[in-house]
Parts: C-alpha cells; sequence; structure tokens
C-alpha cells in the first residue's frame, strides 16, 4: 500500500513536472505564430519593410520557444504509456486516435513548414514563404487541438461505452464526434488557445516596451505596439468569456470541482464567490474577501440559489487539495482581470501617444510578459487537481492509472534526470532570449538565394 | 478468448488489426529512412574538423531533421492508437532506456539549435560534441529496442513488464544497435555527398566507404546471431521458401550501394540504401507478424495484433485520418525537400 501510494504520487509529481515545463512554450508558439502572420501579412499588403523586419525578428525568438517546445513534447509523448499504463490500455481507444491526430494532421504540418519558415527568407518567394508562416501556426494551433480535446475527454467523457471487465476493462468509442465535441472541448479549447495568444502578445509588448525605454528601435517598437496593444486588448476580454463559459461547464459536468474552485463547502447553500481568500480544509472554512452568493448569481443570475458543495460529494469523490485548487483558481482569475485592465489601458495610451514617453507604464509593461505564463500554469493546475481524484472523471481513478512495471527508484531517477536537463535548458532559453532580444531586429536587407535565380538579385527592397 | 474473431471488416481481404500493423510497420520503415540520414550525419559531426564543414553539415539536415524526427511521433501516437496494450507494455517496460532515450533527443535537439548561437570555440565544442554523442546514442538506441523486441522481454500475464531494470541490454539489442549505427553512417555519409561539394565531398566519400565495411560486417554478424539463436524470427522463412526474395533483394541492394559510390552515383546509392532500411523493417515484420510483443516467460502472453488492439472502430477512423493524412504529410515532405534541393549554401538565416 505504501509502495502504491508512493510510486502513484511520484508518478504525478514527474508528469505535472514534465508537462508544465512543456506548456512554457507551445503557449509561445502559438501566439508569437499568430502575431507573426499579422506582421508578414502587413508586409506583403502594405510592403513596408518595417513589417518585414518585425516578422523576421519575431520568427527568430520563435525558434527558440518552438525548438524547446518540441523537445520537451516529444516526452510528454511516451509519458503516458511509462507513467500511466493502466491508463494507456483504458482510454488508448479514444485517447490514442487523438495522439495519432495531432502527429498526422498538427505536427506533421509545423514542422514541415518550419525549415521554409526558419531558413527560406531567401530561398522561396514571399507568397510561399507566407503560406509558410501560416502553416507553422495553424499546425500549432492543430496541435492544441488534439491534446486538449484528449484532455477534455478525460474531464467529461462522451461518445463512448465500456467494454470487458475487472483489470481488463477500457472505454471504446461509440461515437467519433461525440468523443471529439465532448461537453468542455469547445470551451476549453478557446480558452488555451486565448491564453496563448495572451503569452505570445505579451512577450511582444514586453520586449518593445524595453526597447522604447532603452531608446532603441524606436519605429519598429512603436509599430509593433501600435498591432499588439488592441490584439491584447480584445482577446483579454475575450479570455473572460471563454472562462465564464468553463466555469458554467464546471458547475455542469464537474460540481466537485467547481465546489473546490470557490471553497465550498456547505452542502446546498448559496454559494459566495471570493475575489481572494485562504480555504482551512480541516475546519471547512474559508475567509477573504467575497462577494456573498456571487458564485450562485453567476451561474444561474440569482443570488440564493443553491450550488452542491464539497460534503454533498462521498469523501472519495472530492479533491484532496482544496486550498491549492482555490489559490491557483483565484490568482489565474486575478491576472486575468489584471491583463483586461492593463491592456486597456495600454490601447488608450498608446493611441492618444502618451505611452511613447511614459517610463512607469512602460516598465510595468516589461514586467508584464510574465503574468500570462502564470495564469497559462496555474489554470492548468486548477484543472488538473481539481478533477482529482479520477484521472477519467467519474470512470478511472488516478489511484488505478499508473504504471505497476515502474518502480518508484526509477520515478525518481527519472525525476532527477529531468530537473536536471530542464535547468539547464531553461538557463539556456533566458541566456539566448535576452541575447536574442539585445541584438534586436536586423537591420539588413537580404539576398535572394533561390536556387534558378541570379544569386544576389535582391528581392527584398528597402521601402 | 478468441480477440482475432472481434475483426470482422477487412480491405483487400486484410483485417483492421493487420492493416494497422502494416501502418505502423510504415511509418517506422519512413522515420528510419529519414531520420536516419540526419541521425548518421550527425554521429559523422565530430569527424568534420573545419568549423565551416561542420556548419556545412548541420545546416544539410537543418530544415528538415525536425520534419523528419515528426514521423517518431506519429509512429508513438499511431501505436497508441492502434495497440495501447503495447504501447504501455512497452513504454513502462523500457522505462529507464525511453526516459534515456527521450533525454538524448532533447539534447540533439538542443545541440542543433544553440550550437551556432555562439562563436566562442568552447561553446561550440560542447555542443558539437554532445551532438554527435547524442546522434549516435539514439541511432543504437533505436537499435537496440528493435533487438529486444525481435527477442521478446518478460512480460506477464497482465502484460506487465516483470524483467529487471538492465535486462533490456543484452548481447542481441547491443550488435542490433551497432548494426542500426552503421547502417545509419552510411546512410548519413551519403546525404551528405549528396549536399556537399569539393574538398569536403571527398572527405564525406571517404566516409561512406568506412561505413559500408563497418555495416557489412556487423550485418553479418546480426543475421548469424539470429539465424543461431532468434529462432522464431526464421521460422516463417523456412515455412515459406518464397519469402526468401525479400533478404535477397535486402543482400542485392546492400551489394549495390559500394558499387554505385564507386561510381560517385550518389543519388542511386542513397536510394539503395533507403531500400536496405526497408528490406529490414520488412524482414522483422515477416518474422514478428501478428506478434508485436513477445513474452519470453510464456508464448501466451505475448500480444499480438488481436489482443492488444483498439476497437475496430477506431482502427477504422484512423485508417480513415491515416488515407487523409498521408497524402498531405507527402506534399509538405516534397515542397521542404523541394525548396532546399542542391547543395548547402550558408547564410546569416543558417545554423
Ligand atoms: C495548447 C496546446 C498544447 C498542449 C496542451 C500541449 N501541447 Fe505539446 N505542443 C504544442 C501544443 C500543446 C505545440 C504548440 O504544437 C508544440 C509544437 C512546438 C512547440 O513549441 O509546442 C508542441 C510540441 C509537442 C510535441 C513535439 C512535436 C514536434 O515534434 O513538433 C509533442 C510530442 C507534444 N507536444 C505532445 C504533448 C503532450 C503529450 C501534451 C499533453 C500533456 C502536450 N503536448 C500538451
Ligand atoms: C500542458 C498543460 C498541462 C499542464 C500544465 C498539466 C498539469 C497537470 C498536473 C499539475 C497534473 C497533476 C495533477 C495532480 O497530481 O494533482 C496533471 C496530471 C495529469 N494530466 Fe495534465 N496538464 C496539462 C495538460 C494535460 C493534457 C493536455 C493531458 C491529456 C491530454 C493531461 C493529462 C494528464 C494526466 C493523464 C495526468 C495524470 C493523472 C492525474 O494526476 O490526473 N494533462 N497534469
Ligand atoms: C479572466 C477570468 C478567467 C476565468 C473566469 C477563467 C476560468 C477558468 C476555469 C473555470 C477553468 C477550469 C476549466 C476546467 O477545469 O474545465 C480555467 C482553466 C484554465 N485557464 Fe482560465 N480563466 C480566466 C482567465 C485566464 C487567463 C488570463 C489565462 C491565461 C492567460 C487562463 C488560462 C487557463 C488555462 C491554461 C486553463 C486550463 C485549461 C482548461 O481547463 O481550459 N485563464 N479557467
Amino acid at each position: 500500500m505504501y509502495y502504491a501510494m508512493s510510486v502513484e504520487i511520484l508518478a504525478r509529481i514527474q508528469f505535472a513536472f514534465t508537462v508544465a515545463f512543456h506548456y512554457i512554450y507551445p503557449p509561445l508558439s502559438i501566439g508569437l505564430g499568430l502575431l507573426m502572420v499579422i506582421f508578414e501579412g502587413s508586409y506583403l499588403r502594405t510592403k513596408k519593410e518595417v513589417y518585414h523586419k518585425l516578422a523576421r525578428f519575431w520568427t527568430k525568438i520563435f525558434a527558440l520557444t518552438f525548438g524547446i517546445g518540441v523537445a520537451t513534447g516529444i516526452v510528454m509523448e511516451f509519458e503516458f504509456g511509462t507513467n500511466w499504463a493502466a491508463y494507456s490500455r483504458f482510454v488508448g481507444d479514444i485517447f490514442g486516435s487523438a495522439l495519432a491526430a495531432e502527429g498526422l494532421f498538427a505536427f506533421a504540418l509545423e514542422s514541415g513548414f518550419l525549415g521554409i519558415l526558419l531558413f527560406g527568407w531567401n530561398r522561396v518567394s514571399k507568397r510561399m514563404h507566407f503560406i509558410a508562416t501560416l502553416g507553422v501556426w495553424l499546425g500549432s494551433m492543430f496541435s492544441a487541438v488534439w491534446i486538449v480535446v484528449a484532455n477534455s475527454w478525460q474531464q467529461t467523457p462522451a461518445g463512448y461505452h465500456l467494454v470487458g471487465d475487472g483489470m481488463s476493462i477500457r472505454a471504446e468509442v461509440t461515437d467519433f464526434w461525440a468523443m471529439v465535441f465532448n461537453p468542455s472541448s469547445v470551451d476549453r479549447l478557446s480558452h488555451t488557445w486565448i491564453g496563448a495568444f495572451l503569452a505570445g502578445g505579451f512577450l511582444v509588448i514586453s520586449v518593445h516596451s524595453w526597447y522604447l525605454l532603452k531608446g532603441k528601435h524606436i519605429d519598429i517598437s512603436k509599430t509593433a505596439l501600435k498591432i499588439t496593444m488592441p490584439f491584447v486588448a480584445v482577446v483579454s476580454l475575450a479570455q473572460l468569456v471563454t472562462g465564464h463559459h468553463s466555469a458554467d461547464g464546471v458547475a455542469e459536468n464537474q460540481p466537485a470541482k467547481l465546489a473546490a474552485l470557490e471553497g465550498h463547502y456547505a452542502d446546498t447553500a448559496a454559494a459566495d464567490m471570493y475575489i481572494m481568500g485562504w480555504v482551512d480544509q480541516k475546519n471547512q472554512e474559508v475567509t477573504g474577501i467575497k462577494v456573498p452568493g456571487g458564485l450562485s448569481f453567476l451561474l444561474e443570475y440569482d443570488f440564493d440559489h443553491p450550488v452542491p458543495g464539497l460534503n454533498a460529494f462521498p469523501e472519495d469523490e472530492r479533491p484532496s487539495q482544496v486550498n491549492a485548487v482555490f489559490q491557483f483558481y483565484h490568482l489565474m482569475v486575478a491576472i486575468g482581470m489584471a491583463l483586461i485592465g492593463l491592456s486597456i489601458l495600454g490601447v488608450f495610451m498608446v493611441f492618444r501617444g502618451t505611452l511613447w514617453n511614459n517610463k512607469l507604464i512602460l516598465r510595468i509593461l516589461v514586467l508584464s510578459a510574465i503574468l500570462p505564463q502564470l495564469a497559462n500554469q496555474f489554470g492548468w493546475f486548477a484543472a488538473e487537481m481539481g478533477r482529482q481524484p479520477w484521472v477519467v472523471y467519474g470512470l478511472l481513478r488516478t489511484s488505478e492509472a499508473f504504471s505497476l512495471a515502474v518502480s518508484a527508484q526509477q520515478l525518481v531517477f527519472s525525476l532527477v534526470l529531468f530537473a536536471v536537463i530542464y535547468s539547464l535548458l531553461f538557463a539556456l532559453f533566458i541566456y539566448l532570449l535576452n541575447k536574442k532580444i539585445v541584438h534586436g531586429p536586423d537591420q539588413t536587407t537580404l539576398l535572394d538565394y533561390r536556387p534558378n535565380q541570379a544569386a544576389a538579385s535582391k528581392i527584398y527592397e528597402e521601402a | 478468448m478468441d480477440y482475432q474473431a472481434i475483426y470482422t471488416e477487412t480491405i483487400f481481404g486484410l483485417d483492421y488489426p493487420t492493416l494497422w500493423f502494416l501502418v505502423i510497420g510504415g511509418v517506422f520503415t519512413g522515420y528510419a529512412i529519414l531520420d536516419g540520414f540526419d541521425l548518421g550525419a550527425g554521429a559523422l559531426h565530430l569527424f568534420f574538423k573545419k568549423e565551416e564543414n561542420r556548419r556545412i553539415a548541420l545546416n544539410a539536415v537543418g530544415p528538415v531533421w525536425d520534419g523528419n524526427e515528426v514521423w517518431l511521433v506519429i509512429g508513438g501516437g499511431a501505436l497508441f492508437a492502434g495497440f495501447p496494450n503495447v504501447y504501455a507494455s512497452l513504454f513502462s517496460g523500457l522505462y529507464v532506456p525511453f526516459m534515456l532515450f527521450v533525454a538524448l533527443l532533447i539534447f540533439r535537439a538542443v545541440s542543433i539549435e544553440f550550437r551556432s548561437k555562439e562563436k566562442m570555440s568552447w561553446w561550440r565544442k560542447i555542443w558539437d560534441t554532445t551532438y554527435t554523442v547524442s546522434s549516435a546514442g539514439l541511432a543504437i538506441a533505436l537499435g537496440a529496442v528493435m533487438g529486444n523486441v525481435i527477442q521478446g522481454i518478460p512480460l506477464n500475464e497482465a502484460g506487465d513488464y516483470v524483467g529487471n531494470g538492465w535486462d533490456f541490454l543484452n548481447p542481441y539489442a547491443i550488435i542490433v544497435g551497432l548494426t542500426t549505427l552503421a547502417l545509419f553512417m552510411m546512410h548519413g555519409a551519403l546525404y551528405l555527398a549528396l549536399k556537399t561539394e569539393g574538398a569536403m565531398h571527398d572527405f564525406v566519400g571517404l566516409w561512406v566507404k568506412r561505413s559500408i565495411i563497418a555495416f557489412i560486417i556487423l550485418f553479418l554478424m546480426t543475421t548469424g546471431y539470429t539465424m543461431l539463436f532468434v529462432e522464431h524470427m526464421v521460422a516463417r522463412l523456412k515455412d515459406n521458401p518464397a519469402l526468401l526474395i525479400i533478404p535477397m533483394i535486402a543482400m542485392l541492394s546492400i551489394a549495390n550501394i559500394p558499387r554505385l559510390t564507386e561510381q560517385r552515383k550518389y543519388t542511386q546509392a542513397f536510394i539503395f540504401s533507403s531500400l536496405t532500411v526497408s528490406m529490414l523493417f520488412v524482414l522483422s515484420a515477416i518474422g514478428l507478424y501478428p506478434i508485436l510483443l513477445r513474452s519470453t516467460l510464456d508464448p501466451a502472453y505475448s500480444l499480438d495484433v488481436y489482443n492488444s488492439a483498439a476497437s475496430q472502430k477506431t482502427l477504422g477512423i484512423m485508417l480513415l485520418m491515416a488515407s487523409v493524412g498521408a497524402p498531405l504529410v507527402g506534399l509538405y515532405t516534397f515542397i521542404v525537400y523541394r525548396s532546399f534541393r542542391g547543395k548547402v549554401k550558408l547564410d546569416e538565416h543558417s545554423y
């Protein structure tokens, strides 16, 4: 028993560590990808060199985030089998097809065109290059689709039936589209996509605000902020909408998780909404600043509407880390609100022309890149820990899902291995990111190296 | 329980699990052909002494290695989807080797990505070394996994691995691993020969020869070992002599490679080394089918295409996906290789 416990916990820690590290990078790739498409598209439309420089500069940073995203993603691809063999057998029929589709439709598109995106600036025509940029971005969007669908299925299973019994029981697909469009897919996909746009958008804003503070690359930075500020303002508002939809969905499909998100214990009372707070799990109390009946109101537009609390569920069907779930969730929402405020202020100042010299706001914007990153991590931790004790909600417990063939020592070994490698990777990432940012956008124009072209004929003229 | 009876639908007379077995075999063959050459080129990297040559070698695989590696990701997904039991048993059973394997994959990706980002020679030396070591290590590891799959691993009734942690390092796995390394080095050297000019081209030609010799010697050793100690691999060939055509093709295509390189017909030689890779996979598939993961404890515990497969419905959906996806992947691959055809040229965007 003790042995089983420790293997389970180690497997969870190891998995959470590697997937959370992975999730630093994909959102940046997805978000930067969209902005690169916008920059390069503007260049094709207007022929203004400044857009071209922006696109090329951000492509170099993209190469960095993408590279690490791929390297750490391959780890994830195998970890369902290594850490969660029993789970893999249970969900393989359903989950496997999503993962295979991801490889076939998304990663192949991404990685295929990546070569042209990075190395093809002067080897293919401008239009072909734009198609490659678009392809890479769409590929990253699709890869989010399949993996989030798979994850959503385990949150809210649909379109399946159970076959077999005992150890060999598993879920099999009965309706593919019901499986894909399970009750939480659409909400969660739109929410993760937008989380990614925010991660990319605020990185762009942060870097260009820093240039403005340093008095470098002024024109290009103003152009970048004029595009990116309105972009993040729109998407951060949209994030509130998708987040609210997600919460509605959680209330309907995972009521125990909803109760944990707000630390709501009482069986059937109106539920409060906390701005911030602390859950005392022993005494089942929350202290903090709250809107009485707020959660009831958000769900049913009625402050007195009863919402089932944690005590309405059997002890072994509630998440055990209520305070952690509560904190992660509230930090995410707080950051969401902060991003809305910051981006609306930013848009206002960009169009009044007052941003360029406002050192205070620029400094805040420089630091802002970290916020969406944190919110993305907190969001996943809230969603995944709130789902406990289930791996597949209501069907398979986490305690039944791990690999029997793997020992605690092996898990510790790989945890240490990845802790070392990932620390190194992270240090390198920060070092090179910093270096590229300090170096700034290239000032040169490109020569044409296309095969069959007179070498060095200029296709990219200065505007 | 008769699992085979569940799978009633057929296409061209083959039931879905068998078809999916072929699809997965095809994906891993494609992976070995594509990533094989860039792993091989990586294993040769340290033998290039001049900085410029190292950059040329790196940029020869630069735009394509990531796309090549995706075949591994697709293969992993396809295995998970088609044969979830095999995916679960294999990866949880070979836990430590797989963790080391992905650690090598990470080091390799990072070496390629970071090496040319700094000018300092110690920086470049470090990444050159990790690049070569991880490329060679991966080639050996892939071969070793293949060796273990061919030989079988100790699986219990529930399909869980019950061996000790280091069983995967057995003589057969090691020798297949080294053979794979030599094969990939030959394959990679041929690829580099297509991508380089001048003195470097001649130097690469030298390595083509060296690795062919190493490969042929190791290949004969593997073959000998297989015939003597891994009877189930040869059983089917003995029963169906017509199938001997496959090893014949393999032998002929191997013999062709030195001849063509002698005549400096590198494109054709590269095609034949790709053919060699495919034939080796076909041979393994013939020896294994219908078993995917053999239990060395009791044949009844082995995972075959029927008792480990996903449901018929899922396999049907996946076959449909594959038939839509494969041409798409082919199309991108074609566009990318076409855009970067010809000899390598270095510019400011290169690694
Ligand atoms: C919201 C999106 C998202 C989420 C939730 C995840 N990933 Fe991811 N993944 C991506 C979005 C992405 C991405 C944007 O497509 C990649 C490509 C390169 C990058 O930086 O991230 C990526 C790379 C990537 C790769 C490398 C593919 C290649 O070679 O190009 C693999 C195998 C995975 N991922 C697998 C996983 C698994 C098993 C996850 C679940 C725990 C996971 N990812 C979560
Ligand atoms: C990429 C962003 C993700 C992050 C940051 C993340 C985070 C986490 C965390 C923190 C845990 C541990 C929960 C706990 O032990 O309390 C976990 C577990 C798990 N997650 Fe996720 N997750 C992510 C994506 C996914 C996706 C996309 C899937 C599936 C498609 C997935 C499947 C799982 C599984 C199988 C477990 C292990 C079993 C469990 O503890 O529930 N995760 N994840
Ligand atoms: C603005 C207010 C926000 C609300 C009301 C909100 C609401 C939610 C809810 C209810 C969930 C859980 C969904 C589930 O378990 O199925 C969630 C998850 C998540 N949130 Fe938020 N969120 C907000 C802002 C943000 C922001 C700003 C980000 C990132 C920049 C973010 C990123 C995430 C991520 C990555 C997840 C995990 C994936 C998922 O389950 O959808 N959220 N959010």
